[in-house]
């Protein structure tokens, strides 16, 4: 079975699915919807088989295909699959047909087509399991940026308050990123012998000050996407927009690319330069923590809240990156799945909660748990989720990227952990402001309100949830896959982990 | 008394230029026999023909290399490919200029000379079969772009600049509606034009000057003799420099290069749209076919003097392409600055004096060229009963009105943007790659950001088209017939396959992209 074009029939899959779709009649919205779902169900049930057939302690990269394309340019449709790819592309198999049933009556509000919104997921879909499992620079950055033209339309065409503006910020801050990129790709492409085939770029040695421009020219189009500080102010625009959904596959998937990309682009093409470069990066990263988690605390719209919790724990993520130990980068790694199941669970939830209300301030809300108890219960188990509460899934990776980088930079690792207490702050303050307390008597006149979760909603959250609690319990599946890559990754880096010397820094303190 | 020799000349490499020259020629004569009812189907039909005639004749020899007619024509790779290229782009903009179905009556009008605004000026906007004059000056411009890009001494090349500029600048004044607009966009153009031609002019003067005292040569101004006086001339350099400079003046006005560009937005507007779209796409190939010759034949050594100045052109046509087509609100002047930056884009393979550069450079040429005459056929279309509706608050909501098209020209303004899988992407690739391994990174980073400037005005018109409601005064896309259908979707179907599987053309290219001496 491991001879199966796994990676190229996930990619194309999709797409296939999104031209039916496209072409369902649009007076048939249902039949839409249903053929969406069932295609996003195939190519989850496609991604659990190559999971499986996936060998762990095989080679770094698998599923290996590869196909001619431009040979004047040495472009050739190259897929493989890393662990770290792996488990992003096992993220989005499973967040995708969630967010098609969560969504399910969102497209009908806004006068447009409703076959083409799930079309549009579909492509997005198509784009994103593409740029996860590129193994070609040049192929890379084709998905890279094509993957802003759905996103686009999505927020653009189905999005709620200033979707126009939030679109246009979107995608002109990506392809401002994306364009730096391009600089530095053909840039890599001169000095590699015109070759975009990563492994074979992985071995070029490039002169210092070479590496540090085009390091940076990659850097600055991951850091917009992901996005990291100072980079991240189009979040906030494009997630309180987007329709729930999408804003979940924006936060949990889309933003993942560009702290992917550091881990497969960055670290092992660009070593020494990225050596060179980890204390801003790390700088950025907690920066990012802090002042992130304070700007949620402050915020009253829900879904630019949960934006901004997103930033804070990219800049975990970061920090776990630029530590530069396994485990700090595995937890990175598994902090990128944790956040894309617990911040895309929030989302969802979120949006769940203001299509009932019809709006997304918090001061609209108050004491919402008397009226749909379940729909608050949800709530609150994502929001613990999402401040990494031991027993969720974020607890595990985010204490792994603290020991991780304890080891190597104590005053980072300090900062960061101020993050978390910050993270109890907004997420208990914005639950009890919206579920608990009072009710508010504004809340009651809402017919929306008096519906709890229904059954489609129930099936929506349960998977998230169940993974949610297995993954904070159990987590071996997941870090027997990533470790070996992030393993690779840190070996292409030159860097091993530090012993462990406990014994000695307690000598070092009874002297 | 010394006898007189006759160049010999290959007829059969030069059919292309005499099939198009003699076809106009003929075009005249329809105008003067053949009754007026027939003449529009008769002179499409005789242009078309001509054009597919001339097309088969270049791919025949697609192999040759020679210097014919003396040392006036060079038939060689970067010739072919480009009079091919010129001949498959005006094919499709004939079909624009020859469309009936759109307007009544075809985009021209039927009496030229009558006074613009008065009484019989509406009556003939109303739909009387516009002017078939239009057929013959088309051919005698694509027959003069075809010696433009063949040319191979300095006299040739001006007077086939003279052959294409004279009936476009006609053509510009032709226009059915806005007359006024129209006519002021050809006396702008003519004006101008006649300046920079007589800049050409003198600088073939000084570089004839330059040329002459070199042992063993006799003075002349075509390219083996420049190229040899750039090394050994006793001559002063500053006769070089400035004989380049002016030369340069010449060719870049043509191109659209700024500081020299700022005819382009009122002719583009002005304008009739097929004509628009003709220049955007035809002129461009070729005037940028010229500038190569001139640039990587003639003076190829002297690329250290010139790559410097050259380039800061290239930068400033970008930048000022860019800048100013943020602030445009009518469609077609927005493509004008959009066409502007473009040939910055172009100049920047101009300077990558390798294989690769030419061949990026050509490809980029019939990409570019292929997308804007899909861009200026979608603008055709987008009209009330004023016309066309040019402005771009009227194209507010296009997209729910008209799904179909507003989705093509969506996908021509994402690959002029330079989206991937769009040939936008892939010319500007081929242009860039060879031009970061010349050396010159600062344009290539120049270059990318004013991409990023440019992508802001391409947004807004998606932004319009499709996120804005459709207004009282959103006007319907008129379904057009099957000449404007054509070249629309062959526009659209080559911006998609030059970007999804650029590898035939660039192979194509590649192969072709060699100068003879």
């Amino acid at each position: 079975m491991s001879n199966f074009p796994f990676l190229s029939v996930l990619t194309v899959a999709p797409l296939v699915g999104a031209l039916v779709v496209a072409f369902l009649p649009r007076h048939r919205p249902e039949l839409a919807k249903q053929v969406a779902f069932a295609w996003s169900l195939l190519v989850l049930v496609l991604s659990v088989v190559m999971w499986v057939s996936f060998n762990a302690g095989g080679d770094r990269f698998q599923f290996r295909e590869s196909y001619s394309w431009i040979p004047n340019w040495g472009v050739s449709f190259t897929f493989a699959a890393d662990g770290i790819a792996l488990v992003m592309l096992m993220l989005i198999a499973v967040l995708v047909p969630l967010v098609i049933l969560a969504s399910w009556h969102d497209a009908e509000s806004s006068k447009r087509s409703v076959p083409v919104y799930f079309a549009l997921l579909l492509v997005l879909e198509c784009t994103m399991i593409g740029v996860f499992a590129a193994a070609d620079v040049f192929l890379f950055y084709v998905f890279f940026e094509v993957m802003l033209v759905p996103m686009y339309f999505l927020i653009g065409s189905y999005g709620g308050h200033q979707r126009q503006y939030a679109a246009v910020k979107f995608f002109l801050y990506s392809l401002v990123g994306g364009l730096f990129m391009l600089a530095a790709v053909i840039g890599l492409w001169v000095v590699g012998g015109k070759t975009f085939d990563w492994q074979a770029l992985s071995q070029v040695d490039i002169s210092t000050g070479t590496e540090r421009w085009l390091f940076l020219g990659f850097f600055l189009a991951f850091a917009i996407k992901a996005p990291f500080f100072p980079f991240h102010t189009w979040l906030p625009d494009a997630g309180g927009a987007a329709p729930a959904g999408a804003a979940a596959l924006l936060v949990g998937v889309l933003d993942k690319v560009g702290t992917f990309g550091i881990l497969r682009y960055c670290l092992p093409l660009f070593p020494e330069a990225s050596k060179w470069f980890a204390p801003w990066a790390l700088a950025l990263g907690v920066i990012g923590i802090v002042y992130a988690a304070l700007l949620a605390v402050g915020q009253n719209d829900l879904k630019r809240l949960v934006s901004y919790t997103s930033i804070a724990h990219f800049g975990f993520i970061g920090v776990g990156i630029f530590a530069f130990t396994t485990q700090a980068g595995t937890g990175a790694v598994l902090y990128m799945l944790n956040h894309g199941l617990a911040t895309g669970l929030l989302f969802l939830v979120v949006g769940m909660l203001i299509s009932r209300r019809g709006s997304s301030l918090i001061s609209d809300f108050g004491g919402a748990g008397k009226l749909v108890p379940v729909l608050a219960g949800v709530l609150f188990f994502a929001g613990l989720a999402s401040l990494a509460l031991p027993g969720t899934a974020p607890f595990i990776s985010e204490f792994l990227v603290l020991i991780g980088t304890f080891t190597v930079n104590k005053p980072v690792a300090v900062i960061a952990t101020l993050g978390i207490i910050l993270a109890a702050a907004y997420v208990l303050w914005m639950v009890q402001r919206t579920t608990q307390g009072t009710l508010n008597p504004a809340l009651t006149e809402v017919d929306g309100m008096r519906r709890d979760l229904n059954l489609r909603e129930k099936v929506v959250v349960a998977p998230l949830i169940a993974l949610i609690v297995l993954l904070g319990f159990f987590p071996k599946p997941v870090t027997d896959v990533i470790n070996p890559a992030v393993q690779a990754t840190m070996d292409d880096i030159g860097r091993t982990d530090p012993a462990p010397s406990v014994g000695g820094t307690v000598q070092e303190a009874r002297r | 008394m010394t006898e007189l020799k006759l160049p010999s000349i290959d007829y059969a490499a030069i059919s292309p230029i005499l099939i198009m020259l003699g076809t106009a020629l003929l075009g005249v004569l329809v105008e003067a026999l053949v009754p007026r009812r027939w003449r529009h189907v008769v002179q499409l039909t005789l242009a078309l023909l001509a054009v597919l005639a001339a097309l088969t004749m270049v791919v025949l020899s697609a192999d040759e290399r020679i210097i014919t007619a003396g040392q006036a024509l060079a038939i060689d790779g970067p010739t072919l490919f480009l009079q091919g290229a010129i001949l498959v782009l005006a094919a499709m903009a004939l079909l624009l200029i020859g469309d009936r179905s759109v307007e009544r009556g075809g985009a021209f009008v039927a009496q030229a000379a009558v006074t613009a605004e008065s009484a019989d000026d509406r009556r003939q906007a109303e739909g009387r079969n516009g002017l078939t004059e239009v057929y013959p000056l088309t051919t005698f411009a694509i027959g003069g772009m075809l010696i433009f890009v063949a040319a191979n001494d300095l006299l040739t090349m001006f007077i086939a600049l003279e052959v294409f500029s004279l009936p476009l600048y006609l053509l510009c004044a032709l226009a059915r509606r806005r007359r006024l607009l129209s006519q002021e966009a050809a006396m702008k153009y003519f004006l101008l034009g006649a300046y920079a031609s007589a800049f050409f002019l003198f600088g073939v003067a000084l570089i004839y000057g330059f040329t002459a005292g070199i042992p063993g040569r006799t003075a002349g101004v075509d390219f083996a003799t420049i190229h040899a006086a750039v090394g050994e001339s006793p001559a002063s350099p500053v006769l070089l420099f400035a004989g380049m400079a002016l030369l340069a003046i010449g060719l870049l006005f043509k191109a659209a290069a700024a500081p020299f560009h700022v005819w382009t937005p009122d002719v583009y507007q002005g304008a009739p749209t097929p004509v628009t779209g003709f220049m955007a796409a035809c002129t461009k190939v070729a005037a940028f076919g010229a500038l190569l010759r001139v640039f990587q034949v003639a003076f190829a050594d002297a690329n250290w003097d010139f790559t410097p100045v050259l380039g800061a052109v290239a930068v400033l046509t970008m930048l000022i392409g860019a800048v100013l087509a943020v602030t445009q609100t009518d469609i077609k002047r927005l493509l004008a600055y959009s066409s502007i930056a473009n040939a910055g884009y172009l100049l920047v393979g101009v300077l990558a004096p390798s294989r690769d550069g030419l061949a990026g450079t050509m490809f980029y040429l019939v990409a570019y060229g292929f997308s804007v005459l899909a861009a200026f056929a979608v603008v055709t279309l987008v009209r009330d009963d004023d016309g066309e509706a040019t402005h771009l608050s009227r194209w507010a909501g296009l997209g729910r009105r008209s799904p179909f098209f507003a989705a093509l020209f969506t996908f021509i303004l994402l690959a002029f943007a330079g989206i991937p899988l769009t040939s936008g992407f892939t010319s500007k690739f081929a242009i860039f790659g060879p031009a970061l391994e010349g050396g010159q990174a600062w344009l290539v980073i120049a270059g990318v950001l004013t991409s990023m400037i440019l992508a802001f005005p391409y947004l807004r018109v998606v932004v319009m088209m499709w996120l804005s409601e459709p207004g009282e005064s959103t006007p319907t896309v008129t379904v057009p017939g099957g000449l404007t259908s054509a070249a629309l979707m062959i526009g659209v179907l080559a911006t998609l396959v030059l970007g999804v599987a650029p590898a035939p053309l660039l192979d194509l290219a590649t192969g072709a992209a060699e100068f003879v001496r």
